[in-house]
């Protein structure tokens, strides 16, 4: 079976933003980016499927600007067998993304599709969802276990308390969590194998898409900033403080 | 204009993210219905009846509801949503897992984390794991958001009468099936709503060690929460994590122990009320958001502040 991975390219994880002057936005410019770190387990998760047989392909599809196909050669560093870019220079939202990767995942028929179940950007957790629910697949979120058997995908998933296991009738949508496994590190040969494998670069309009956003951010701020307290010397002062002066023990 | 705030619950007790969901509810429109999709599930609706605010319990009790699966639920919701100018998700795992299926359906774009309502159509979220506040505007005919339950207080529990309203339920989507759950039974309280939260880090060092927070935290009545350098080194288990990809959490107390203070870990505990900090390292970003810092070896600052409490 054929299987579908989307990646992101997103702000390093381990850089700071700085909010613009003119409140428009964060300023991006001359800053790292790299794979966004859900999308690379879940790059991980399919390449981990074909190795053991159960996938016959490994797809990698992105969606953004031209320098998304830097992203899209990590992945197929990691084991992707080839790449699709729907390039676009539009403010893509999720619910566009969502749309691309509908048609991208109609013209390749993959029987599961997995995805980050989060950008570190956005921050809104939405993609897999929302591509599920346009393909009126089943979903599997925050997974923290697959496995294919018997045409369905069964799930593990991190829940609030802890885990529940769904069983999912294929084709179908999984959304990676942080343990579904630890991402191999990416070998300076696979680096120069990735360079041969084919991207396919398509556009919106190829799907007849329209990208543009639809909700329209009004500004960006800082966050209040919390102001550093006092250092105490010992326990002891400690204790005294959050009794008589916080009040809250 | 009326809001729907769909309700999260196990059959048996309604979760409180529903009590502040229902809070950010009543900033935006005139009516506030509350949806209870469950299996015998009768108490939970007895129990939202009653919460202050609200107009009308819509009830739905089926064996497809009963673990709360998203392709069932979402459809359900679905069924609903032309008498909606606004529907509302808590931002918790069952939520955030949802509300997307609904929005895409609306072809409405969905506002996420929701931390504060300037309008009916405007409405305030973080980004960048909350090192930017962005105000977005929705002109969609329905506006599907989920919320942040840290950033608005609970309703009252009580002291409301409102009617509770059965509405015939969705056939099972047969996609998916529930197969079981593992679920940590803990005395403790549950992390997002807890008083206290006592969170520990790499420098506890090892599974073993971590559990040296648990005396700490049974003085205190405290949750137990995890850096994700803690949950990745395998220390505490995922549902602990505090941060931009786990839990948020705004207790009145938050100790902090062995945490460096990772951008990602402030996201979700930045608005607690009085941090503490206990690191070996002085210059560790932990203390540059406590009120209070104590630096030194935590393995003997842990008992000594458990002794003393």
């Amino acid at each position: 079976m054929k299987v579908i991975t989307a990646v992101k390219r997103v702000v390093d994880y381990n850089v700071k933003v700085r909010v613009k002057a003119d409140g428009s936005g964060v300023d991006i410019g001359n800053v790292k980016m790299s794979m966004n770190p859900f999308d690379e387990i879940a790059v991980e998760a399919a390449t981990r499927l074909k190795e053991a047989g159960t996938a016959s392909e490994v797809i990698a599809v992105s969606c953004g600007l031209t320098q998304s196909q830097e992203t899209l050669r990590t992945a197929l560093a990691i084991g992707a067998d080839r790449g699709v870019l729907v390039e676009t220079d539009a403010e893509l939202q999720p619910l566009a993304v969502a749309k691309l990767l509908k048609a991208v995942v109609e013209k390749e028929q993959p029987q599961l599709v997995i995805l980050g179940k989060q950008a570190i950007d956005d921050d809104a957790g939405q993609t897999g969802q929302l591509l599920a629910a346009l393909l009126d697949w089943p979903q599997a979120t925050f997974a923290s276990n697959i496995e294919i058997k018997d045409g369905a995908a069964i799930v593990t998933r991190e829940v609030d308390g802890g885990l529940e296991v769904l069983s999912l009738r294929l084709p179908a949508i999984v959304t990676a969590d942080l343990r579904l496994n630890e991402p191999r590190y990416v070998t300076l040969p696979n680096i120069m194998k990735a360079k041969k494998k084919p991207i396919e670069v398509v556009k919106p309009s190829d799907f007849g898409i329209d990208p543009s956003p639809r909700l329209k951010t009004l500004k960006v701020v800082e966050p209040p900033v919390r102001k550093a307290g006092v250092m105490v010397p010992d326990v002891a002062t400690l204790v005294a403080k959050l009794k008589i002066e916080a009040k809250v023990i | 204009m009326t809001t729907l705030v769909i309700a999260e619950h196990d059959n048996v007790q309604l979760k409180t993210s529903t009590l502040h969901t229902i809070t950010a509810a009543r900033l935006l429109a005139n009516g506030v219905h509350v949806l209870v999709a469950g299996s015998c599930a009768q108490s939970v609706a007895d129990t939202v009846s009653k919460v202050a605010g609200i107009d009308k319990v819509i009830f739905v009790d089926a064996p497809q509801f009963a673990d709360g699966l998203a392709e069932n639920v979402a459809a359900q919701v679905l069924s609903l949503a032309s008498d909606y100018t606004h529907i509302l998700f808590p931002a918790t795992a069952a939520g955030k897992n949802t509300a997307p299926r609904v929005a895409a359906k609306l072809d409405a774009s969905q506002i996420s984390d929701v931390i504060a309502v300037e309008s009916a159509d405007t409405f305030q979220r973080p980004v960048y794991a909350g090192n930017a506040i962005a105000t977005v505007q929705s002109d969609d005919p329905v506006k599907v958001a989920t919320i942040r339950t840290t950033a608005f207080d609970a309703a009252q529990p009580n002291g409301g009468k409102a009617t509770v309203e059965t509405a015939a339920a969705v056939a099972d989507s047969g996609l998916s099936s529930f197969i079981r759950r593992e679920v940590a039974t803990s005395d403790r309280p549950e992390l997002t709503s807890a008083r206290v939260v006592v969170s520990g880090g790499r420098g506890l060092g090892s599974k073993e060690n971590f559990a040296l927070l648990d005396p700490l935290a049974a003085k205190l009545g405290a949750s137990v929460g995890a850096s994700r350098a803690a949950v990745d080194s395998g220390f505490a288990p995922n549902d602990w994590q505090v941060g931009q990809t786990g839990k948020i959490v705004a207790p009145e107390l938050y100790v902090a122990v062995g945490i460096s203070g990772a951008i990602q870990h402030l996201a979700g505990m930045k608005d607690s009320k009085v941090i503490v900090a206990v690191n070996k390292d002085a210059d560790a970003p932990i203390f540059s958001v406590a009120d209070y810092g104590l630096v030194g070896d935590l393995f003997e600052i842990l008992p000594a502040l458990t002794q003393s409490l």
